[in-house]
């Protein structure tokens, strides 16, 4: 693998914006520290959903399902592992209820997709249920010392991660495949691409992450229960904001969560008896003028700066 | 031209950054989050919200608070949590540092509770919650030392109702034969645990126990299999949407029961208006002595001030959290550590009569099973309350007794 001079610049962009980003804790408002930790959640969720439906627009709605998983890892196991540990085994439970997911659904067009995906998140919240009926166990009480600095810094790391991680399957022969793929499917079988291995392997992506987000959060909402781990507007949330960003650039999603979670902020505290009415309608004037969400007005913003400077030249 | 969203959402933020600062010395701000959408909104809008808005009303019309000698008027931010946990975080957090708020309302719901209390212990409110109900208050105090519960503890609830009905059978008025049904959900199921324990060490005989998923919209197959088993008692360790689904099967299927008990929901005054007379001798969770004349004077004035009717249970339980924030906050003044301190050394008179939380925070005063009797929801079974009434049998549904 060669890294050109622009590649190189970017990475210590990216290092340094990184650097930037963990001081937020240091600034002493946990006021911006609690927006921080918003934002960087749905970064590291939307960004990865972006990096597997983006390039094959499948549409999942499974956010909810693999973010519920997370935090039913970290609610049973805080007691008797270290908390980085319930991560990484979230992370592999993701990854492989991912792929099972995959394997089962991949192989159908888009629609059957949505729709399974959709119920999935219900499918386990029924399935922890019945365990806990049947055990008679209560919600669970995650009671720990972790900060939510701590969490920030997790969520951050988890960020980085995926980015990385997305930077170089952009670079490598998957990503390449899975370009194919999305522009054709029929095409990308006919030179030999395995489609559904291919899709599958980029689901996990998604799905690991996901559980991993929801591991690192529990310790932040203190109870645990189906109703709220499994709350299935975080799947269309997460949507939301990555396409409000654009899912096309590894960026987009990005530059979707930060304004959305200051709009929601901004809606929330002025409109306190509408706020997901004044949410919709926001939604309905975004998609109305922001058709290809803000990759789209940025790209477009760019272009006539080019040009501009081009009649100037 | 494309820059204005932009513009817009800083002005946004620019107006809500002036409106939080703006708020004048000589008033006190309370904050309040809880559900006005999702799931729980239609709980918190029986027994959370109309309760906060008579005590601001009440509260204001004397002058406001006395503080330090001096009267503050209370200006109450409201915020919808959205019944999600993530969005209580963020309120309970935007209240304690954007709108500078002197004390913040407990939240709504046991989860939603408990994900706000560790913003609350970090900026040092004190939490005095009520509709969080649990059995981990040792565990709870010691994390969050200044987070204070009012309402009772789920096994208290499951196990007095299991006494209930162990007295009606040694008075001879009931047989041995229990129909359980629980909902799949975490309150459900804790409640439906213990019930189950205490129902066989006290010799009941189990002969329907089942469980339902939340949500389930029809709930006719669950109820003509109670009755197939032909039960002395049915008990449902319900919520709100299957109390009432439950209740009206129940008629439908002319239940021949001699006690029929379902959890929350049941002392909601739309309880008592949609069943009638059907209603009357029908068990629920929680209560209140409907005679003591301090909750006859704060019944009139809820329906005074808000046109509604308080439940017979948590509403008032809700009043006497803010009039314990009340009387601490005139007793010490505006430190909030100092507020918390006095309401752990204090007994307080409150709606329900004193209320302490001497031990790991909880008051241990409080109803457990209240019963319907000729249309007023009456507490029938209390831990350290005075004046529950006796219980009556079950007797049909109404229409052809």
């Amino acid at each position: 693998m060669t890294l050109t001079a622009s590649d190189l610049r970017n990475l210590v962009l990216a290092a340094l914006a990184l650097a930037v980003c963990a001081l937020l804790p240091f600034g002493g408002s946990g006021y911006w520290l609690g927006i921080g930790v918003t934002i960087v959640m749905f970064t590291a969720l939307a960004t990865s959903w972006a990096l597997f439906s983006g390039p094959t627009h499948y549409i999942s709605l499974a956010t909810a399902a693999f973010f519920g998983v997370g935090t039913y890892v970290t609610g049973l196991g805080f007691e008797v592992l270290p908390f980085w540990s319930l991560i990484g085994i979230a992370g592999l439970i993701g990854a492989v209820l991912a792929a099972l997911v995959g394997f089962a659904t991949l192989r159908l067009s888009g629609v059957y997709f949505v729709i399974f995906t959709l119920g999935l998140a219900e499918l386990v919240r029924q399935v922890i249920t019945w365990g806990q009926n049947m055990t008679g166990q209560r919600g669970l009480y995650v009671l720990t010392d972790i900060t939510e600095a701590g969490i920030y810094w997790w969520l951050l790391g988890l960020s980085a991660a995926v980015y990385l991680g997305g930077w170089l399957i952009g670079r490598s022969r998957l990503g390449f495949a899975l370009r194919i793929i999305g522009d054709d499917e029929t095409v990308a079988a006919h030179s030999g691409i395995n489609t559904a291995f291919a899709k599958v392997m980029l689901f996990m992506v998604p799905g690991a992450v996901a559980a991993m987000t929801g591991a690192i959060l529990a310790p932040r909402y203190v109870y645990i229960e189906p109703s709220l781990a499994f709350a299935p507007i975080l799947s269309f949330q997460v949507v939301i904001m990555a396409l409000l960003g654009g899912a096309s650039r590894l960026w987009g999603p990005l530059v979707g969560v930060i304004p959305f979670t200051l709009l929601l902020e901004s809606i929330s505290s002025n409109f306190p008896n509408q706020t997901t009415l004044v949410l919709g309608v926001a939604f309905l004037v975004i998609v109305y003028f922001l058709p290809r969400g803000f990759v789209g007005l940025l790209e477009d913003a760019r272009g006539g700066l080019r040009k501009r400077a081009g009649g100037m030249a | 031209m494309q820059r204005r969203p932009f513009l817009k959402l800083a002005t946004a933020l620019a107006v809500a950054g002036t409106i939080a600062g703006a708020a004048s010395a000589d008033t006190i701000r309370i904050g309040a989050v809880a559900p006005k959408t999702g799931g729980l909104a239609g709980g918190a809008a029986v027994t959370q919200w109309p309760t906060i808005a008579l005590w601001v009303d009440q509260v204001n019309a004397d002058g406001g608070l006395t503080v330090d000698g001096e009267k503050m008027m209370i200006e109450l931010i409201e915020y919808d949590d959205q019944t999600n946990p993530g969005e209580t975080i963020k309120a309970v957090q935007r209240l304690a540092t954007q709108d500078e708020a002197h004390f913040i309302i407990a939240p709504y719901g046991t989860g939603l509770n408990l994900a706000a209390a560790p913003i609350f212990a970090r900026y040092g409110y004190p939490q005095i919650a009520v509709s969080a109900i649990t059995d981990q208050q040792p565990e709870l105090s010691a994390q969050f030392p200044d987070m204070f519960f009012t309402l009772g503890t789920t096994s208290a609830l499951a196990e007095d109702a299991v006494k209930i009905l162990t007295d009606m059978r040694e008075a001879g008025q009931l047989g041995n034969k229990i129909a359980m049904v629980n909902v799949a959900d975490a309150f459900g199921i804790e409640l439906a645990t213990v019930a189950r324990e205490r129902f066989a060490e006290a010799g009941f005989e189990l002969v329907y126990d089942t469980s339902y998923p939340l949500g389930t919209q029809d709930l006719s197959p669950v109820m003509k299999a109670a009755k197939a088993a032909e039960p002395d008692a049915f008990v449902a360790w319900s919520y709100p949407p299957d109390t009432f689904a439950l209740t009206e099967q129940a008629i439908i299927e002319d239940l021949d029961v001699q006690a029929f008990y379902t959890a929350v929901a049941t002392p909601f005054p739309a309880y008592g208006a949609r069943f009638g007379a059907a209603a009357n001798g029908n068990l629920g969770a929680g209560g209140v002595n409907p005679d003591s004349e301090a909750f006859q004077a704060y019944a009139t004035a809820h329906q005074e001030v808000t046109g509604v009717a308080p439940d017979s249970w948590a509403s008032a339980t809700t009043y006497a959290s803010l009039e314990i924030l009340q009387q601490s906050i005139e007793a010490v003044g505006l430190d909030r550590a100092a507020v918390a301190d006095h309401i752990r050394a204090t007994t307080f008179e409150t709606v329900l009569g004193p209320m302490s939380f001497a031990n790991n925070n909880s008051n241990e005063a409080f109803w457990t099973v209240g019963q319907w009797q000729d249309g007023v929801y009456r507490g029938v079974a209390a831990r350290g309350r005075d004046g529950a009434a006796e219980v009556q049998l079950k007797d049909g549904w109404g229409s052809d007794s």
